[in-house]
């Protein structure tokens, strides 16, 4: 075993290489603009260099004289397109602001032409030649902007449910005999995923083919068949490769039914790939977001008293939150406990789902506020996570279905050297640079939703899997495969798994991490149903009970507690018995406590998540334990963060191998949050400045030169039938705090807002 | 548009002395400024034709010879520059990414144009670099990245190069090639500061192509120090490019060029001035550094650089000092 491919421990799947490895590493992977089209014309987007106002006119003489330009597209002549709601409102799309509708404009970059050309680069030339008068108004860019408007979340946006309180916040507040309060702030954020927000139509006669990276193919097909108006079957999108999503193409964006629409009207395939600095205003984003937290505990430490209130960003037109004091209030005992969450609305863009988007702002805030509690305590900030560790959340009472945060904590100070440490800040050095240690918790709602799919078996065992899940880089194909190959218990070689098509059985949206304990749930069903018919054939005298189909499996390589298998099944034999070449099994799979329409509303691409803590009678988290080193020059006050190791707990780990790249490039990414990422916004035009690549900076190599990640073996049989946690978001939540709390130490300054900078230093 | 190839510079009927005619050489610069509509040459004459000389790296003899069209990596990777001139191997180094320098020369790396968002993103108006008289986006909108030392009200664009700094300590000679013949100025006055016309940024006249660079002596006691966000493929917020002669403890010679901070390669001269003949401690680093960043103007987000680097400056004197030749 490797590093790379660590020792599956009990509790985890083989660490088998990726299912897509070749293809990938030798560039045969065909992404969504790679679709071969036939005959295609080339969209370039024009987007609005003002955030509010209207447009007063267009010249476009000197782009049509660019030769090869097929048609101008403005909110003059475009195709008139069915309104979209939101997501969380009933419909598929991230923003309810359609462009092209009207003059109007409402954020920094919206789309206002189209331009179709003969090849991609007489349409940028031509789309650098539009010209565009404005009336622009004065724009509201963020908090405290003149003109923004604050309302609670609740109320406002469906997405955002409850503000969690219990007890008596204010009384044991008052009484606790320590008190900390402190505000915490994050930047906006943009996901920026390599695969640009490319979108290739086609049309058949009435029928739309759509290669486009998306994180959801039936939300997107029903959403693209919404706003054009016709029948959601005549729809398909197929992207076998995603990209990168990190949430970016969870919901609809304008751009695809607009290209879908001119597609239509040109009667000829259309192929866009908008720019990296269009990315970010075209699709959604990470808010900024504000905190004030409040901690009352008793001496020794025990947490009396907790206040969340939390702000964030949105725009105008709708009211997206992320809200996640649901987690905050939760992860710790604590008798009294109080939330708020609002929403400002500014003239931005509408933003949307990142990378765990409740969980990095408010965990940051959370994270730090208890490193600040624990150094007024004067007590090890692993022991303080100790002391309020509890197995009940405190607002209802319910029980975590299990929870292992403090087996990451003991791990991963471990594997770190945290008994190294000296706990006084700025007490460690190397040389020109300041040592400091710090550490955070992390978690992730473990989260699932229906999902069906379709197996074929045929007699020498080649097994076909499909479901319209996504491969977004996680290593979907290869779970699913090895799922497959132990249910049946045929050889991996012969599983092929078809994901990203909406041909396909529909899979949830793969956001929330719901996709592995999802897709593998109804997977492992379906592939019980065709062991079932396998067992009737040879067995066929046999009434089967319970027992007898949980234990009887196909033998081979018998992984799963069902496939020990004491009885194979000789697949010749069997088939011969059915007088059958092949078995097809069609199944769907609901989640416990998933609602009544939940089957019905996923065949109309709306993915009805339940878990984490909407759960009735118990709570379900995934947990870990991020320790880093970060080191600060003297004399540059250049902040490096050398060494980062985590421990994660997240029930049955199907794949050691794929399970450790999600993890660590969560670490790497928490790293780059808290020390590099921000979009910044030019306050008097509300438009973003450092929209491109060579400014929004990420980390490179050099960055990370240690990452390590722990696997925990933990059994979880409370949550689902794969017994999994999403792990997807689970690694990048702790680690902002992680990194602040280590600067705490190595200088004594502790920063309260990210991203932290070399001028945000002082020493 | 197609593209020309030269193989010879100095003709009379060079395709570089037409209207609006730019060079190309690695193509790094020039090729992404076009993509983005921020350069729109009538005419891309391609350089790299011309004959071996333009690429070769010299440093026989009293004086070191960099041709132009020479490749940041193989600059960066000669043995003979590593030990004779470690300040301008390392701010090669430490410049762009492995790619890019495999890719980028020596004269398309001082020719290379300021970072500035608002200049690089046409979709915005003001600018006067870009369009002059149109005023200035970045004046008060984001600065961080912008330029303390030798600004004007036009313009506060930093000069985002590496690798000017050490040819700007190093008193290094330009050589130009133009349709008449080569001429050769000091380096230091190729840049031109913003002033009034943020637009013009060098003294190279048409058809004019810069052909060699050519350094005086040698100096094994020169650093590159360098401040970036992250440790790698970033441009300096601050940076410094010190030489020093140093005997017995005393500083018989000093050049201090400063990077990131300026909105042209800067020399620092009253720095220069204050350490020559003296004996080197730390407080005549802190004033040698104080003294280089005496009429620094900082604007809202770009403040910090003046303290930060006076830290440079310091730092990297004390690395030339200490270092073992
Ligand atoms: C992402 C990124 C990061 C970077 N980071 C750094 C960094 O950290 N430090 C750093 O120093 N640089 C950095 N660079 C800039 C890079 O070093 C320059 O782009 C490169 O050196 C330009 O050289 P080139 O040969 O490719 O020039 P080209 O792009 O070919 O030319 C640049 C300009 O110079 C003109 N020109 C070229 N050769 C001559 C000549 N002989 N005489 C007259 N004019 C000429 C061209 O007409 C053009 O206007 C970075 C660039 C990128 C894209
Ligand atoms: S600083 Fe210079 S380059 Fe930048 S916007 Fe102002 S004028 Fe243009």
């Amino acid at each position: 075993m490797t590093a790379a491919a660590p020792e599956p421990k009990a509790n985890m799947g083989r660490p088998v290489p990726r299912y897509d490895a070749v293809v990938k590493v030798t560039g045969r992977a065909t992404y969504g603009s790679d679709m071969p089209l036939d005959n295609p014309a080339y969209a370039f987007l024009v987007t609005s260099a003002i955030a509010r106002g209207r447009i007063d006119g267009f010249d476009l003489a000197g782009a049509n004289r660019v030769r090869g330009v097929i048609d101008i597209v403005t909110h003059e002549n475009a195709p008139k397109l069915k309104e979209s709601k939101l997501f969380s409102n009933g419909g598929y799309a991230g923003t309810t602001i359609q462009p092209l509708k009207s003059a109007d404009i409402s954020h920094d970059g919206e789309i206002i032409a189209v331009v179709i050309a003969e090849s991609y680069e007489a349409a940028r030339e031509a789309a650098n030649r539009v010209k565009v008068s404005y009336a622009a108004a004065t724009p509201s860019a963020t908090f405290d902007s003149p003109g923004t408007t604050t309302a609670a979340a609740k109320g406002q946006s469906s997405q955002f449910k409850e503000d969690p309180k219990v007890g008596d916040f204010a009384k044991g507040f008052n009484e606790a005999e320590v008190k900390l309060t402190a505000s915490y702030d994050t930047p906006t954020q943009h996901h920026n995923p390599m695969e640009l927000f490319s979108t290739s139509c086609a049309w058949m006669g009435d029928n739309l083919v759509i290669y486009e990276p998306s994180q959801y193919v039936y939300g997107l097909k029903n959403g693209v068949a919404e706003q054009l108006g016709i029948d959601a079957d005549k729809v398909r999108v197929v992207n076998p490769y995603v990209g990168g999503g990190f949430g970016s193409r969870g919901s609809m964006t304008p751009r695809t039914a607009i290209i879908a629409g001119i597609a239509k009207r040109l009667n000829r395939p259309i192929k866009l790939v908008p720019t990296r600095d269009q990315g970010f205003t075209i699709a959604t984003y990470r808010a900024e977001t504000r905190h004030e937290i409040k901690l009352g505990a008793s001496r020794d430490g025990k947490l009396v008293a907790l206040r969340h209130e939390g702000a964030e960003v949105s725009s105008r037109a709708d009211p997206y939150c992320v809200g996640g004091t649901k987690t905050t209030t939760r992860l710790y005992a604590c008798p009294n406990v109080d939330s708020l969450v609002s929403i400002v609305r500014a003239d931005r863009n509408t933003p949307g789902f990142m990378r765990s988007p409740p969980e990095v702002p408010y965990l940051f805030a959370l994270e730090s506020a208890m490193d600040e509690l624990a150094v007024k305590l004067n007590m090890d900030p692993v022991e303080l996570r100790r002391i309020n560790d509890t197995t009940n959340e405190p607002i209802g009472g319910k029980p975590y279905t299990s929870r292992s945060l403090m087996a990451c904590f003991d791990e991963a100070a471990k594997a770190f050297g945290w008994a190294q440490r000296s706990a006084a800040p700025k007490s460690m050095s190397d040389g020109d640079w300041l040592i400091g240690y710090g550490c955070a918790a992390t978690c992730y709602p473990t989260q699932m939703a229906p999902a069906a799919a379709r197996v074929r078996l045929q007699r020498d065992g080649r097994t076909r899997v499909e479901i319209a899940g996504h491969e977004i880089g996680t290593g979907a194909y290869t779970i699913l495969a090895q799922t497959a190959a132990e249910r049946l218990g045929v050889p991996l070689e012969k599983v092929a798994v078809f994901v990203g098509d909406s041909d396909l059985p529909p899979g949830p949206v793969a956001g929330g991490s719901n996709s592995t304990a999802s897709t593998c749930s109804a997977v492992m069903m379906v592939c019980d149903q065709v062991r079932q018919r396998l067992l009737k054939a040879v067995m066929p005298n046999k009434s089967l009970t319970d027992k007898a189909k949980e234990t009887i499996g196909l033998g081979q390589t018998p992984a799963t507690k069902a496939a020990k298998s004491s009885e194979a099944i000789d697949l010749e034999k069997a088939f011969d018995a059915l007088g059958t070449g092949l078995i097809e099994e069609y199944g769907e799979w609901k989640p416990e406590g998933a609602p009544m329409d939940s089957l019905r509303a996923m065949h109309a691409g709306h993915a009805r998540l339940v878990g984490g803590a909407s759960m009735k009678d118990k709570i379900a988290y995934a947990f870990g334990a991020e320790f880093v080193e970060v080191r600060i020059n003297r004399f540059t006050h250049e902040i490096r963060a050398p060494r980062l190791v985590g421990a994660f707990a997240a029930g049955r780990i199907m794949n050691p191998r794929t399970a450790r790249s999600q993890l660590m490039g969560g670490l790497i990414w928490g790293m780059s949050s808290a020390l590099l990422e921000a979009t910044e916004i030019d306050q008097r035009t509300a438009r973003y400045v450092n929209d491109n690549f060579a400014d929004y900076l990420v980390p490179v190599n050099a960055d990370v030169p240690g990452v390590e990640v722990i696997l925990l073996s933990e059994q979880d049989d409370h949550i689902n039938p794969a017994g999994a946690k999403g792990l997807g978001e689970l690694a990048n939540v702790g680690t902002n705090a992680a990194i602040c709390n280590a600067i705490y130490h190595a200088t004594g300054q502790r920063i309260r807002k990210l991203p932290v900078r070399l001028e945000n230093i002082e020493v | 548009m197609a593209v020309q190839a030269l193989s010879a510079a100095a003709t009379a009927n060079s395709p570089l002395t037409q209207a609006n005619a730019q060079p190309l050489a690695g193509g790094t610069t020039l090729i992404d400024l076009m993509k983005l509509d921020v350069m729109r040459p009538a005419a891309i004459v391609d350089i790299n034709p011309l004959d071996q000389r333009w690429s070769a790296i010299d440093p026989g003899g009293e004086n070191l010879r960099l041709g132009a069209l020479a490749k940041m990596s193989d600059v960066a990777a000669h043995d003979e520059i590593q030990r004779h001139y470690p300040v301008i191997a390392n701010s090669l180094k430490l410049a762009a990414s492995a790619q890019l320098r495999n890719m980028a020369t020596l004269g398309g790396n001082v020719m290379q144009r300021t970072r500035c968002s608002y200049f690089r993103d046409v979709s915005y108006r003001n600018c006067n670099k870009r369009s002059p008289g149109s005023g200035c986006a970045a004046m008060d909108g984001v600065n961080r990245m912008h330029a303390v030392l030798g600004t004007s009200d036009q313009c506060i664009a930093t000069y985002p190069g590496d690798f000017a700094q050490a040819l700007i300590a190093l008193d290094a000679t330009v050589e130009v090639t133009g349709r008449s013949g080569i001429r050769r100025l000091p380096f230091a006055e190729l840049h031109k500061a913003p002033g009034s016309t943020p637009e013009i940024e060098t003294t190279l006249q048409s058809g004019e192509l810069i052909s060699a660079f050519v350094i005086p002596g040698r100096w094994p006691r020169s650093v590159y120090l360098k401040a970036r966000d992250r440790q790698s493929y970033e441009f300096a917020l601050s940076s410094a490019a010190v030489a020093l002669d140093v005997q017995d403890g005393t500083i018989r010679d000093a050049r201090i060029a400063l990077g990131g901070v300026a909105t042209v390669p800067w020399r620092a001269r009253e720095t220069e001035a204050l350490l020559k003949g003296q004996k080197f401690d730390d407080g005549l680093a802190q004033r040698a550094a104080d003294a280089a960043f005496a009429d620094a103007k900082g604007r809202q987000h770009n403040s910090f650089k003046i303290a930060l680097g006076k830290r440079v400056v310091a730092r990297a004197l004390q690395q030339a000092v200490t270092m073992e030749i």
